[in-house]
């Protein structure tokens, strides 16, 4: 994979389109969408209902490939990337935190921690001790997940993603299943870890209130960024 | 209306899932299919004893015969009718054509009675006169007809009411053919008989009377050859019902939405109920019939080898092919309504108590706990308790049987415990985060497999068991064919003075000429063969003698004591030493006893002197020769032009050994035609639960796949799991198919047929069905881990969306 130029950008999106096919023929969700960020900076993603939120955050996070347009990630063109090279940049490049069902519902909640930097190859004891003792996970370490409230789930799921040190946060409505106190705490711990971290965040959220709390925010509608 | 709307939405169902459908379907019908070849063969096995028992009557009019069953001078028949007895003469004897026994039943056709007049001489072409001048008529079934094809019989008419195996003919005829002279073997005695006619105790003492047998022997015999089939149906049948169980689960389970939603409309419980056990029902029917066509077919395929192995181990005649019975159909029919409610009545009895309000319980049926599993566990250990407590005291076969099934079901209830035990201890040795999650995902699917993967250890234990049987079986069966079989020629002459010829022809041609001359008669009832030995290092150095007394071969030759076969000496418990009457009223002590494996008949051997002197009248046509075995070809060869004999009548030692052999690997084709089925079945089993589940894995899948696993990968670790959880329970079907050959060898055997065999272990066979069985987890898991490969990432992507 060819470097493209030196780039200040972390992410930089740049004429991305996406459509599904319908029983009611093709629906064009994003059109030419353009996105940069920032190393160490956040935007909130905002956006009405199906505005399509999920799946740009989607097409960054490699779980998915655009139609058109390109998604250069850490310097590399992801919209080319094959299966295997799109699975490695989801291992060690992006974290994910989802709204729900983040977490192997199989394993306890230390090995879940631990998962996705073993995967990496980056896994580290002592930054990930102190991630659970950080999230207040230490009392919770040998439960498995059906066994913990909505709210502890979700710290789960930030330490998994941060006990891997990625460049890039991605977070889809990570406290929409929380209620206001929780999802605030869970929001703060994530931020802080995320400054101490150096990593940048892309954060889709329907409330106003917690997109102002980041460094930047754009609004998608009709297909495209504003 | 309400009804209709209702069926429609339930077998709307269907339409969306034609896979599920076709599993179900299959499952049923394979289950039924397996089921009913096994009743094919039996009733068809049945009726031809039943045929072989009403022949001339038996199984209806009284008769006279001496109490030792040889035969007696014709003159007592002539007596006998001119004192007012309305008998009637029979003889019958073995008549060999080629390699072909046909049983020869001699008539007279004048004082027949009605009820024994199987066929009907005057309407056969040529009449009475072609029936009684020679070279005479044989009546003969279809199949015998076949067989005879070719050799030196008399003309054939065919009648069907008749064993295969059989030919009746007129008594002058077979008195001929059978060489016996003027001798009858009985006399059929009518239940009409003048009053006034002279006591048969002055008449013809030596006779008696026998009331007709109520079972036939070949029936009773017989019966334990059946009910090892009968277990083998019932055992694929099970394995079936694996399917069957996991398909209407599943069906059950996707469907509970629906059933809450014509609930809210007003369904009653009742009539949901109803609508369901109308629509298995359908099904049911549908499957029972597919299953018995199917049935027929396995059992057409199956019954030439089934009537192979009952002619070599009890001599009964069964034809090849099958006829239609109506019991068959029926009962196919019933056991596939009856396996589909069993399969289905969990889910039938949860409907009907379902409440409008109850949460739903995604997975609940699956994910049996933890304490369900303990409980199973239990109860098979229980089982194996009782199974260990048969084997020590239990006795007969009927305890044999339910020692083998105590054994197995034991065995698969614990099957689930010991495989989560053993999947702890590869994710406590496993060292990476990869291999963590694939041992903690693997022990959690356990309960949605573990049916299935009872279905596979019961399959793989069977073939275990039964292939070391065989095995065991072919391995002592070659030895003592070396052993009993060392003669290099064997010779039969077609008259006594040819037979006196060939033996001054032989005598300077080769190293001793070893007569094989025998009679039959009965010993407490049971038909037994008399056979004479000379004294003579042939016999000495190589019988296959099992225990004996040190001096057996000189007691034998002295005429101080005689030898009995293992399966003579088992059914009249007869121990070295213990004194044997001997037709004639000849006692002698048992000084030895021999395996005799594959003779269906009771086998006595005597010094030949004393043969000869206590049967002064025994042919003396069969020889066996031994002679430098580079020159036997030579020999045979010289022997053939020299007297003009017929090929068959010369025969070496290699042919009669493949001709053994050829007769053995016919008798267990079926098992392993079964055995195989069964292993199938189980493949299938595997199948239908894995698809079951791969709809309920995607929320498992999704994260891992979205922290940086492909597709591929995860394909790859579902192939993994499934071929996996099939070597650990290969693993515990070892023991357990090794505890199945220990009882059928030294159980079954013994009951069944009169022998007991040594276990040998066979480790390169079970490879071969280890990798067989390896390889079926992996075909089953294929179709699963293809759809996973394809699976678009937006159908992962949703487990993570709030719209699920
Ligand atoms: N796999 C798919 N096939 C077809 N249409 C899809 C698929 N995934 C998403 N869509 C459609 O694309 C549009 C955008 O969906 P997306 O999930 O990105 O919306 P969103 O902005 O995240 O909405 P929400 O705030 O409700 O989460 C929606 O209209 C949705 O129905
Ligand atoms: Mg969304």
């Amino acid at each position: 994979m060819p470097r493209i130029k030196k780039d200040r950008m972390l992410l930089r999106l740049h004429d991305v389109s996406k459509a599904f096919a319908t029983s009611e023929g093709p629906l064009q969700v994003l059109k030419n969408v353009n996105l940069s960020l920032e190393p160490g900076k956040s935007i909130a993603l905002t956006g009405e209902s199906g505005s399509g939120k999920s799946t740009l955050l989607h097409l960054v996070a490699g779980l998915d490939t655009p139609d058109s347009g390109s998604i250069v990630l850490n310097g590399q063109n992801i919209a080319a990337l094959d299966d295997a090279g799109l699975a490695a940049l989801r291992r060690g490049t992006v974290g994910l935190v989802f709204q729900q069902f983040n977490l192997i519902p199989s394993l306890d909640v230390a090995a879940n921690l631990a998962f996705q930097a073993r995967l990496a190859g980056r896994f580290d004891p002592a930054w990930t001790a102190g991630l659970a003792e950080r999230l207040g996970l230490k009392p919770f370490l040998a439960r498995y997940p059906e066994q913990l409230s909505g709210g502890q789930q979700q710290r789960v799921a930030i330490g998994r993603t941060l006990a891997v040190r990625p460049r890039l946060i991605l977070a889809d409505e990570p406290t929409g299943n929380l209620d206001e106190a929780t999802g605030d705490a869970v929001l703060d711990l994530m931020l802080s870890l995320q400054a101490e971290t150096g990593a940048s965040l892309l954060m889709v959220t329907h409330s106003t209130r917690l997109a102002a709390r980041l460094d930047g925010r754009v609004h998608l509608r009709n297909g495209r960024l504003a | 209306m309400m009804w209709r709307s209702g069926l429609a939405a339930l077998l709307s169902h269907w339409r969306r899932k034609p896979l599920q459908l076709a599993m179900l379907l299959l499952g049923l019908s394979l289950a039924t299919g397996l089921w009913s070849a096994v009743q094919a063969i039996n009733g068809e096995a049945r009726a031809s004893y039943a045929r072989a028992a009403a022949v001339l009557g038996q199984d209806r009019l009284a008769s006279l015969a001496r109490a030792d069953g040889a035969r007696f001078d014709q003159q007592l028949f002539v007596t006998l009718r001119r004192n007012g007895w309305l008998v009637s003469p029979v003889v019958e004897g073995e008549k060999r054509y080629g390699e072909q026994r046909v049983k020869i039943i001699g008539i007279d056709p004048l004082t027949l009675p009605p009820v024994a007049r199987q066929i009907d001489v005057m309407a056969a072409e040529g009449g009475l006169g072609a029936f009684i001048a020679p070279p005479g008529l044989f009546f003969v079934s279809a199949e015998t007809a076949r067989r005879l094809a070719g050799h030196a019989a008399p003309p054939l008419r065919i009648v069907d009411s008749l064993p295969a195996g059989t030919a009746l003919t007129d008594i002058g005829i077979a008195q001929d053919i059978l060489g016996v002279g003027p001798r009858l073997s009985r006399l059929l005695l009518p239940p009409d008989q003048l009053i006034d006619r002279a006591a048969l105790s002055i008449l013809a003492p030596e006779l008696e009377v026998r009331t007709p047998a109520a079972e036939s022997d070949l029936s009773r015999l017989t019966d334990s050859f059946h009910l090892n089939l009968t277990a083998f149906g019932f055992l694929a049948f099970a394995v079936g019902l694996f399917i069957v169980h996991a398909a209407i689960g599943l069906a059950f389970e996707q469907r509970r939405p629906v059933f809450r939603t014509l609930r809210a409309l007003g369904l009653p419980a009742r009539a949901l109920t109803l609508l369901l056990v109308a629509e298995l029902s359908v099904f049911a029917l549908i499957a029972g019939f597919a299953g018995v066509v199917l049935g027929y077919w396995i059992a057409s395929l199956l019954l030439p080898d089934v009537a192979a192995s009952l002619r070599g181990l009890y001599g009964a005649e069964v034809p090849g092919s099958l006829s239609i019975r109506p019991a068959v159909w029926l009962a196919g029919v019933a056991i596939s309504v009856a396996g589909t409610f069993l399969s289905a009545g969990r889910g039938l009895w949860q409907v009907s108590r379902m409440t409008l309000l109850a949460p739903a319980q995604p997975r609940a049926w699956a994910r049996a706990s933890e304490r369900h599993m303990r409980l199973q566990a239990i109860a098979g250990a229980a089982l194996l308790a009782g199974a260990l407590l048969l084997a020590h005291f239990g006795t007969g076969l009927a305890a044999g049987f339910a020692l083998l099934a105590a054994m197995l079901l034991g065995a698969a209830l614990l099957l689930p415990l010991l495989l989560s035990w053993l999947i702890a201890g590869g994710a406590r040795v496993s060292s990476s985060a990869l291999g963590e999650w694939f041992w903690a995902d693997t022990r959690q699917q356990l309960p949605g497999l573990s049916l299935a993967l009872m279905a596979l250890l019961l399959a793989l234990a069977t073939n275990i068991g039964v292939g070391t049987m065989v095995s065991s079986f072919r391995l002592t069966f070659v030895g003592w064919l070396d052993q009993r079989l060392t003669s290099e020629l064997y010779v039969t002459a077609r008259t006594e003075e040819e037979a006196a010829a060939l033996r001054n022809w032989l005598s300077p041609r080769s190293d001793a000429v070893l007569p094989i001359w025998s009679t039959e008669g009965q010993i407490a009832n049971q038909q037994v063969q008399i056979f004479g030995i000379l004294d003579h290092a042939t016999y000495r150095e190589k019988w296959p003698l099992l225990t004996a007394d040190p001096q057996v071969w000189d007691f034998v030759a002295q005429g101080k004591a005689l030898m009995v076969n293992e399966q003579l000496a088992r059914r009249l418990s007869l121990r070295l030493g213990a004194d044997v009457t001997l037709p004639g009223g000849h006692r002698l002590p048992v000084a030895g006893i021999f395996s005799d494996y594959g003779n269906p008949k009771g086998q006595v051997i005597l010094g030949n002197d004393t043969l000869v002197r206590f049967y002064p009248d025994i042919g003396r046509l069969r020889y066996a020769v031994r002679i430098d075995p580079e020159k036997a070809g030579k020999l045979r060869e010289d022997l053939l032009t020299a007297f003009g004999l017929p090929a068959q009548n010369v025969v070496d030692q290699a042919s009669i050994k493949s001709f053994s052999l050829k007769i053995f690997e016919r008798t267990f084709a079926v098992t392993a035609a079964l055995n195989v089925l069964t292993l199938a079945v189980a493949g299938l089993a595997i199948l239908s639960s894995l698809l079951t589940l791969a709809g309920m894995r995607l929320p498992q899948l999704a994260p891992v796949w979205a922290m940086g696993l492909t597709r591929r990968h995860l394909a790859a670790l579902e192939l993994a799991r499934s071929v996996s959880l099939a070597a650990l329970t290969l693993l515990l079907a070892i023991p357990a198919g090794l505890g199945l050959a220990w009882v059928l060898l030294a159980v079954i055997n013994v009951e069944a047929f009169g022998w007991r065999l040594p276990l040998y272990v066979f480790p390169a066979d079970w490879a071969l069905l280890g990798a067989l069985s390896l390889a079926a987890a992996g075909a089953a898991a294929l179709l699963p881990a293809l759809r996973l490969l394809n699976l678009r990432p937006a159908v992962l992507l949703k487990v993570f969306a709030h719209e699920r």
